[in-house]
């Protein structure tokens, strides 16, 4: 039996979550005021995933930086092979929202893209 | 002189969705004006996501929710100049404004929409002691540094204030190769999100400690320690908690102020605790036809609820345009009690107000299991249960219209905080 | 090798240069810092003292009523900003007012012109927020106030541009004796390599480090202690709360503060005075900063401590003997002191500059320099342009449309002036000095970014060279992702 310890972000009352759990299953959910927490604390002892941003460099464009995301949630583990995975790309502008930046990062299946619109110089 | 119906000040969401609001409602010569190099304000450095969950229902980064209105500015055709700073607003309504092509230039308008949103509070206004080396920036400069210039402020950081930007800023740091060894925050609680002290600080093993300050800052160049300090009930440090990180950056991220000075000079009344603009049901100002929306009215926590709070400026703006409005309407004060810090607006006129009314505010401290009530004169009206209410976070009631109406002889609305 | 070498580009070394280059003369500032004016003439109270403070016959009493009678011509040749608001020792009912006698009678002995005892009616009359427990208080009309950064950088660049040469950077770590001369054994620190300077005569402006400087030459040793006072700078919202300097007669609590106006419409209020050891620690402190509140109230009521925008240190170079030392050291000689320049030597520089000068002239019998030439323009304010000369500026040179500074309104055309006048900005903080760009209410959050974009652009130096104030204060240590 291990018991994790989080806190809640759905709301700002920010429950401490006590889950226990049984190898990689999900025992029990404690502390949690309401079924979200609950949703909250299975997802995120069992799969915890974000969406990673970051930026990178634009050429010939009117700005020299271009706000970039992961189209989906990767998995929490992922995330600084995500951002090292941008290290040295440069994007040639025009650059328009949805624009793959980079495919399949870090292998997680989720591409990379453009979340900001960069005109040509 | 040339003249526009309605004038715009500041490009950011507030003027955006203010713009848009005034052109669907029928004002065709608007003119946006601002100072930056593109439209959008501050969410272009806002590169994380998280924005406009309740607008769009979709987790959009800053420049993603910008580039929304942007668009619908755009597509209508609304004229707006870059690169232009107003210099000075009179009370009536004539609008200076500068820039290299045009040089000065005065506009006539009809109405004023103030959005020219907020600043952060600097070292100096936190009366920080220690040296004054390069190293400390406030939060959102950093951000821009990082963000819109892609450069990296300093290796070693700490960071004062638990404001949503300097969390933002602990986890962009660290994702951008930097080390975030600690965030002190003056008060017991803090004021940013649940999701963003989980997503920003406990993701990356960064320490968050309430009721600490920077009490000293060493290095005479560069920052080179700063020394933190637990504080007492009186938020003075207590002798024999000081802990020295060494570090090359101080980050400060301890709160924003409207920037109104324009306001003021135009002879806009300004609220002593919002340091926003005192308006009415229609967010105008003292001032006939000069209306105000944004963070320039007060600081808001999402940018959803400021693109409303705008989207309800420039339907008023054009309202007013267009059939003028009564004068002498009857107004009726709210008076914010209880732990309520402010209300905005701060009065209503039962008569001229839209069929509802949005009223935002602040609470002064964390209250857990309360209740926002809400009275006319004596009589309580509405009660809502609140497992919890925080200052970082705005809360709201609506009032109706039609209940106002029941209440002709109605001296005052007070809203405040009780036990559930 | 030079006619002269002056130690220290501070408002005092600088007023000696300014004066020497009315002669024919090759001489060199030699200053530490990548900027001048980085010393105590940058962090000190901006006033111009009416001079009744001093003790009369003391060279201190001397320097400061002729510097202050001066003031009006070099404010007017240098263009730096200076107004005579009048300043008011006010005394409180737990004080004797015979305190206030006694500094009328050092100031008449002085030839202080226009001292008064002023009753509080009188006294309400021009200051309405005097706190209530003044009584009485002594008025002199001739007391004033001044940008200290435009005296010493109006001082400098004259100087300048009249041909007196300025080793910014460079540290003199060494003075030897040679022959008639002497010779400055120094540190250039932006290239990292050692020089010899060698000159006829050297002055000594160093500041809190004159007494290193003297005792390196001179078996006469003098003893300099760095006096530090902390302030407390408000808004401009603040800046009328008064509109003179307000002083506190002097009790057994010590000195007291000043609250006043500065000459760009904010409110300052210091200093604290404490003896430290270290000559570079311009630190502010919780116990200094904190104690600021309480003892302005004894004299201004409800100042606005919630409308703080920045806080600092600064030094006095006190020497032991509490006046000033200026001239040739007995046992050195062609080594001249200005040395233990504590207040008032922004009212003192003037005069100062002038008597060093004269000294080295005799002493090198230097001739008139007919070139000279003693007008220096400041950085055009357009402010102070009408609409239509605002306008035909932009046309020509776009960048005065453009602005940098929102606090201030401060337009790139301004800082570019900055950066390519004599002895131009180099740094965030140069450029601050030299047009406020920066120094308002956000304090660089907003321009600091653009700041840099600019100096990056028009110098030659790199975004990781660009700096606060000098080498050791980079802003930027690499790219995102690569550090």
């Amino acid at each position: 039996m291990e018991i994790r310890e989080l806190t809640c972000i759905n709301c700002p009352l920010g429950c401490q979550l006590k889950v226990t759990m049984e190898g990689k299953e999900v025992v029990s959910v404690e502390g949690n005021t309401c079924r979200r927490g609950d949703t909250y604390a299975r997802k995120e002892v069992t799969n915890p995933t974000r969406i990673v941003t970051s930026t990178v460099k634009v050429s010939g464009g009117k700005v020299p930086m271009i706000n970039v995301k992961t189209q989906n949630d990767v998995p929490k583990d992922k995330i600084f092979e995500c951002v090292r995975a941008l290290k040295g790309v440069t994007i040639q502008a025009p650059v328009r929202i949805g624009d793959v930046v980079v495919a399949n990062v870090a292998g997680t299946g989720v591409n990379i893209v453009a979340a900001g619109n960069v005109d040509a110089a | 002189m040339e003249s526009y119906d309605l004038i715009i000040i500041g490009g950011g969401p507030a003027g955006l969705a203010a713009a848009v609001a005034a052109r669907d409602n029928g004002i065709e010569s608007i003119l946006i004006l601002e100072r930056d190099k593109d439209l959008g304000g501050i969410l272009n450095q806002c590169i994380h996501n998280g924005f406009g969950l309740h607008t769009f229902k979709e987790e959009l980064t800053g420049p993603e929710y910008a580039a929304r209105f942007i668009a619908q500015v755009k597509e209508r055709g609304i004229e707006y100049k870059l690169n232009t700073m107003v210099m000075d607003i009179s009370s009536d309504k004539v609008v200076t404004a500068m820039n290299r092509q045009e040089g000065m230039i005065m506009l006539q308008a009809k109405a004023v929409i103030l959005a020219m949103g907020c600043r952060e509070r600097s070292r100096g206004a936190l009366n920080i002691p220690g040296y004054r080396p390069a190293g400390i920036y406030s939060a959102g400069t950093a951000q821009r540094l990082v963000n819109m210039e892609g450069f990296m402020p300093g290796r070693e950081v700490v960071i004062l204030g638990s404001g949503d930007i300097g969390l933002i800023m602990a986890r962009r740091m660290t994702l951008e190769g930097a080390k975030v060894k600690v965030v002190a925050e003056l008060m017991p609680y803090s004021g940013g999100l649940k999701r963003n002290i989980v997503q920003c600080l406990d993701d990356f093993g960064i320490p968050l400690k309430l009721s600490h300050t920077v009490i000293d800052i060493e290095g005479k160049n560069r920052v080179e320690a700063v020394t933190i300090a637990e504080v007492g009930p009186d938020r003075k440090p207590i002798p024999g908690t000081e802990e020295r990180y060494t570090c090359d950056t101080l980050l400060l991220s301890c709160g924003l102020i409207p920037e109104n000075e324009l306001s003021r000079s135009a002879g806009v009344e300004i609220s002593p605790i919002t340091s926003g603009p005192v308006v009415n049901d229609s967010l105008e100002t003292n001032i006939q036809g000069v209306f105000a929306c944004g963070n320039v009215l007060h600081v808001h926590d999402l940018v959803d609820y400021v693109s409303q709070e705008a989207s309800a400026a420039g339907r008023n703006a054009a309202d007013y345009i267009l059939h003028g409005h009564g004068e002498n309407a009857k107004q009726v004060e709210i008076l914010p009690q209880g732990g309520v810090r402010y209300t905005v607006p701060k009065y209503v006129r039962p008569e001229e107000m839209e069929d509802s009314l949005t009223v935002r505010f602040r609470v002064g401290d964390v209250y857990k299991n309360c209740a926002i009530a809400t009275y006319f004169d004596d009589q309580l009206i509405s009660r809502r249960k609140r497992p919890v209410m925080a200052p970082g976070e705005m809360e709201q009631v609506v009032l109706q219209k039609a209940k106002l109406a029941e209440y002709p002889d109605m001296k005052h609305i007070t809203i405040k905080i009780e036990e559930a | 090798m030079y006619d002269v070498a002056i130690i220290g580009a501070g408002v005092t070394g600088s007023a000696i240069a300014r004066e020497l280059s009315r002669y024919q003369v090759k001489a060199c500032v030699i200053e530490r810092e990548e900027d001048v004016c980085c010393g105590t003439s940058k962090a000190n109270s901006a006033i111009i003292h009416a001079g009744f403070d001093a003790v009369p016959g003391s060279v201190k009493a001397r320097v400061n009523v002729k510097g202050n009678e001066m003031m009006d011509q070099i404010a007017k040749e240098l263009d730096v900003p200076f107004k005579r608001n009048g300043s008011i020792v006010v005394c409180t009912k737990d004080q004797d007012p015979k305190g206030l006698e006694v500094l009328m009678e050092k100031g008449l002995a002085n030839g202080v012109k226009g001292l008064q005892i002023l009753d509080r009616e009188a006294l309400l009359a021009k200051e309405p927020n005097l706190a209530d427990d003044v009584v009485c208080g002594l008025f002199a009309p001739t007391g004033g106030i001044v940008c200290p950064f435009h005296l010493t950088m109006g001082y400098a660049e004259n100087a300048c541009m009249n041909g007196v040469e300025f080793f910014l950077n460079t540290q003199v770590d060494e003075i030897v004796k040679a022959g008639e001369g002497w010779q400055l054994k120094v540190l250039r620190r932006d290239q990292k390599k050692e020089e010899v300077i060698e000159t006829k005569v050297i002055v000594n402006a160093a500041g809190v480090y004159a007494d290193v400087f003297n005792n390196m030459v001179s078996e006469h040793k003098i003893h300099i202690t760095a006096r530090k006072g902390e302030y407390m700078l408000l808004d401009k919202t603040a800046g009328s709360h008064v509109s003179s300097t307000i002083f506190q007669l002097p009790s057994a609590m010590g000195k007291g503060v000043l609250v006043t106006p500065t000459v760009h419409g904010n409110l300052l209020v210091g200093p604290t005075a404490v003896d430290i050891e270290n000559k570079e620690g311009t630190n502010t402190t919780l116990a200094g900063l904190g104690s600021l509140g309480a003892t302005a109230a004894l004299s201004v009521k409800q100042v606005p401590l919630n409308q703080v925008i920045t806080s600092f240190a600064g030094l006095r170079a006190h020497e032991d003997h509490d006046d000033f030392i200026i001239g040739e050291a007995e046992d050195a000689p062609g080594f001249y002191n200005a040395a233990g320049i504590e207040s008032p030597g922004l009212s003192s520089a003037p005069a100062i500059g002038l008597m060093v000068a004269e000294m080295i002239r005799d002493r090198l019998g230097l001739a008139e320099n007919p070139d000279f030439n003693p007008i220096r323009k400041g950085i055009l304010d357009p402010d102070t342009l009408s609409l239509e000369e605002r306008n035909e500026l932009i046309r020509k040179q776009p960048a005065y449309g453009n602005i940098i500074c929102r606090c201030e309104m401060i337009t790139e055309g301004e800082i570019l002036d900055a950066i390519h006048r004599p002895l131009g900005a180099r740094s965030l903080d140069g450029v601050k000095r030299r047009t406020r760009a920066g120094m308002g209410r956000c304090q660089a959050g907003f321009c600091s970014p653009r700041t840099m974009e600019i100096l990056e652009r028009e110098v030659p130096m790199s975004i990781y060279e660009i700096n606060k104030n000098g080498i050791g204060s980079e802003f930027v240590v690499g790219v995102n992702k690569e550090i």
